[in-house]
């Protein structure tokens, strides 16, 4: 059952636009960045994956673009899983938000916007969730200096 | 041959009993005051199992009086930092620490609330120390509860040799 969908899914995603490849049996497609509400929006009806597991990005210093922005789904009916990469420019770092498919994704975004300062278009709430406001930066950055600490009550002497 | 003699006060000599207690004043305040350690467990992290262990029965805090966790800062007398302390919460501490009346002691408990730990990044604080004073240091990661009852043995008897005025500054 799960390697027939899977094969569905491969012919059909890849017949979208998508890049495809296999990763310790898990499918990966790599959907350019204007597809990704249309890929999962068809994802969560017609292939049955209605948990959304988690978001996050992975910073490449050295690359252009430099960041992917990477969603996990699960399937509870056929009890696979999928990953979406989307790459996107450091200039222009936002992707479209999943909050109008899967409430869950509203905190993982915000949680996501705090670390690598990706921007979700659609997102109601992006202040900050795991870090406070005033803090400048984002932590999870290459770039950001591993020592550099934002205190918010002055240290003694 | 001179006899030696026990003096004798007289009737109307005024009473050394004022002098006696104001002397040991101090030590009997201290003895009180070190059998009373109500603690405030301000607990962050993972340290809060050791704590927990620390509490139970067969360990038997109550030996030392520090066996009542009073969840009010206002009612406690040692602040325990049981765990990581995060730039985020630092005011929360600050706080809390403030709320506390006058005598008031600190103990860190575990390598993070010591020195930060194994964390050195933007998000946790490298030891309480940078925040608010701390009286005693318990290191461990986290610490075995033979650790802890050493430290409150330890800070019972600094409280036991220390001066304790009725009125300070912070009265």
């Amino acid at each position: 059952m799960a390697a027939a969908i899977l094969d569905l899914m491969q012919q059909q995603l890849v017949a979208a636009g998508g890049e495809v490849s296999l990763s310790h049996g898990m499918l990966v497609v790599v959907v350019p960045r204007a597809d990704l509400l249309g890929t999962v929006r068809r994802l969560k009806s017609e292939f049955g994956f209605d948990l959304f597991l988690d978001v996050t990005a992975v910073d490449w210093p050295d690359r252009t673009p430099r960041f992917d922005v990477v969603h996990h789904f699960y399937s509870t009916t056929h009890m696979i899983r999928i990953r979406l990469k989307i790459r996107i420019p450091e200039s222009e770092p936002s992707v479209d938000s999943l909050v109008s498919l899967y409430g869950s994704a509203n905190f993982m975004e915000r949680e996501c916007h705090d670390m690598y300062g990706i921007v979700f278009r659609g997102n109601p709430d992006l202040r900050p969730i795991l870090l406070y406001e005033g803090f400048v930066g984002h932590p999870l950055r290459k770039d950001y200096p591993k020592l550099q600490e934002q205190p918010l009550v002055p240290y003694r002497t | 041959m001179a006899k030696a003699t026990i003096p004798i006060r007289s009737a109307n000599a005024p009473s050394n009993a004022f002098e006696y207690f104001s002397t040991k004043k101090d030590e009997f305040v201290g003895w009180a005051r070190k059998f009373s350690l109500f603690p405030y467990p301000f607990v962050t992290a993972c340290c809060a199992m050791e704590f927990m262990a620390v509490s139970s029965s067969p360990y038997d805090t109550d030996r030392f009086g520090a066996a009542l966790p009073r969840f009010s800062p206002r009612q406690s007398d040692l602040l325990m930092v049981v765990g990581t302390l995060t730039h985020k919460q630092a005011p929360v501490l600050l706080r809390v620490y403030e709320q506390m009346c006058e005598p008031k002691w600190v103990m860190a408990f575990g390598a993070c609330a010591t020195s930060g730990g194994f964390y050195q990044n933007y998000a946790a604080v490298a030891g309480i120390d940078k925040i608010i004073p701390v009286d005693i240091y318990v290191p461990g990661c986290p610490p075995r509860p033979e650790t802890v009852i050493d430290a409150i043995m330890m800070l019972q008897d600094r409280i036991a040799g220390s001066r304790h005025p009725i009125i300070t500054e912070n009265f």
